[in-house]
């Protein structure tokens, strides 16, 4: 039996649905780690079911506190709107059509503190497992559920050979990796997956490498 | 390895162990988590059940359609009064299981045992019956092994979900694995163990998932109140010696099969069953009103 116990039994959730609630507050949760700066305003674009039920089934909410850096099975979840006055974080709400993708998806974007507008979009695709599906305009695919590295590059020759041997001699193991790029010689977009968890000093040696724009890491899972 | 239930049976009885054991096995192999750890990870998740099914006893949570407010406080009271038609066992069970679903509609936490729909059904019965049987913390973490062994493989050969295979899947799988983990905690067979599960999802086959304004409330508490009842008259049902004619892996498939004939207004979309009655629009448009 290939099923984990742990996947039949959970997630351990703040409810009312696994998908709208929980699923939702680990979107914009991991949105934030993404972003990976200071900021003050995110503005949430729903689409399909997300825009018609979020109301009933705390979506809004769970959004809020998920930017907040809250957990999905944070109680203090149905209270974020008020932490969030309290945190000086403004937010809203707007229906949208996002053409193609899934029916819960939402479309997050950041203005932070520094000026910076970040885009994340991220569908709940199910029992609380989330996909993230583009990341500042480059569609990526992350689950969250292992280590990722996210990092953005000028598109030259040898800057992947440099990141993965630095993975690799810090006993990194490179599950899966994927390449985009907006065209050839412009700004490419690397994820990597990997079995092993990335300390800050990695990332902070991949982001000191050169032809490099920003490295940042994302780990959602516990134990 | 298994891929069923009748393989997950037989390697029970080629090792002369409870179904529990290969379950633990299993799961030490896909996670690679020693067995203790796995052991104590069940026993944080049934700490949040326990707390889920305690809480809307003696405290009436706002929900978000407030349908069920202060319903399994009702029941619990009334259980306690101690005239009620079916005992104190059978009510607290519906008290208990009504508590995680008035909790999950409340925006509190609950632990999904398939699903956040059918939250209810396991923690009522583990914890009802722990009191029954008097069950140790190892016991009670051997019923949740066996639980969400019988979880796992109906999610592998058939589905939990119910926007797939309507109720019947969700509260089915879960009153399925109430059923076959109160069987073992009781001291019945690994046999005795699917025959449970498998009479349960047919008591329940072929049920929709109708949610008044697509809200996790009515008729789901309801529903989670009756399936753990349903769990437990299965159970004994096994243990005094009935078996299911149709083997329990048959059951999953005709499961399965029933929910995909089922059209999609009757599968989680607020668009079939009593969800479009006069009364449940009515409660839908008052709800949508509130939003605007």
């Amino acid at each position: 039996m290939e099923i984990s116990i742990f996947d039949v039994l959970g997630p351990i959730m703040i409810g009312p649905s696994s998908s709208h609630t929980a699923g939702a507050a680990k979107l914009a949760y991991t949105a934030r780690k993404i972003v990976g700066v200071p900021f003050h305003k995110v503005v949430f674009y729903l689409h399909g079911s997300f825009a018609k039920t979020y109301h009933g089934h705390g979506t809004d909410k769970a959004l809020v506190a998920g930017a907040l850096g809250l957990k999905q099975d944070s109680e203090q979840l149905s209270n974020s709107f008020e932490l969030a006055k309290q945190e000086g974080l403004f937010y809203s709400f707007e229906e949208t059509e996002l053409e193609g993708r899934h029916e819960n998806t939402v479309r997050m974007v950041f203005t932070a503190d520094n000026g910076e507008i970040h885009e994340v979009t991220g569908s709940s695709i199910g029992g609380g497992r989330i996909l993230i599906v583009n990341i500042d305009g480059c569609e990526v695919e992350i689950s969250g559920d292992s280590p990722t590295l996210i990092v953005t590059q000028y598109d030259k020759r040898g800057v992947i050979n440099d990141i993965s041997s630095v993975l690799n001699t810090n006993n990194i193991n490179i599950a899966v990796m994927k390449l985009t790029r907006q065209g050839k010689g412009d700004i490419a977009t690397t994820i990597i997956e990997t079995d092993d968890d990335i300390p800050a000093q990695v990332v902070k040696l991949i982001s000191m490498l050169p032809h490099i724009i920003s490295a940042r890491a994302i780990t959602l899972k516990e134990n | 390895m298994y891929h069923n239930g009748s393989e997950l049976l037989a390697l029970a009885q080629e090792k002369h162990c409870p179904i529990s054991e290969i379950v633990l096995e299993n799961e030490a192999q896909v996670s690679g988590l020693p067995k203790s750890k796995i052991k104590e990870n069940l026993l944080t998740h049934y700490h949040v059940m326990q707390a889920s099914a305690t809480k809307a006893l003696s405290t009436e949570l706002p929900t978000v359609g407030n349908l069920i407010k202060g319903d399994s406080k009702r029941v619990f009271d009334y259980a306690k009064k101690g005239n009620s038609l079916c005992g104190e066992l059978i009510n607290l069970l519906m008290a208990r299981a009504l508590s995680c679903l008035e909790v999950n509609a409340s925006m509190g936490r609950v632990c999904a045992a398939p699903t956040a729909g059918s939250c209810g059904i396991l923690p009522a019965v583990l914890m009802t019956m722990a009191e029954r049987l008097n069950l140790s913390d190892e016991e009670i973490v051997h019923g949740m092994l066996t639980a969400s062994g019988i979880g796992a493989v109906i999610t592998r050969n058939a589905t939990v979900a119910g926007a797939e295979g309507g109720c019947q899947a969700e509260c089915g799988a879960a009153a399925s694995m109430a059923a076959g983990a109160v069987v073992e905690v009781a001291g019945g067979t690994p046999e005795q163990v699917f025959h449970a599960a498998a009479i349960a999802i047919k008591n329940i086959m072929g049920l929709v998932c109708d949610p008044v304004a697509g809200l996790v409330e009515s008729p789901c508490a309801k529903r989670n109140a009756s399936q753990a009842v349903n769990a437990v008259i299965c159970a004994d049902l096994a243990l005094a010696g009935v078996k299911s004619v149709i083997p329990f892996d048959e059951v999953v498939q005709a499961m399965y099969k029933v929910g995909h004939m089922l059209p999609y207004q009757l599968r989680e979309t607020a668009l079939g069953g009593v969800a479009v009655t006069e009364t449940g629009l009515k409660i839908a448009e008052a709800l949508h009103a509130k939003k605007s």
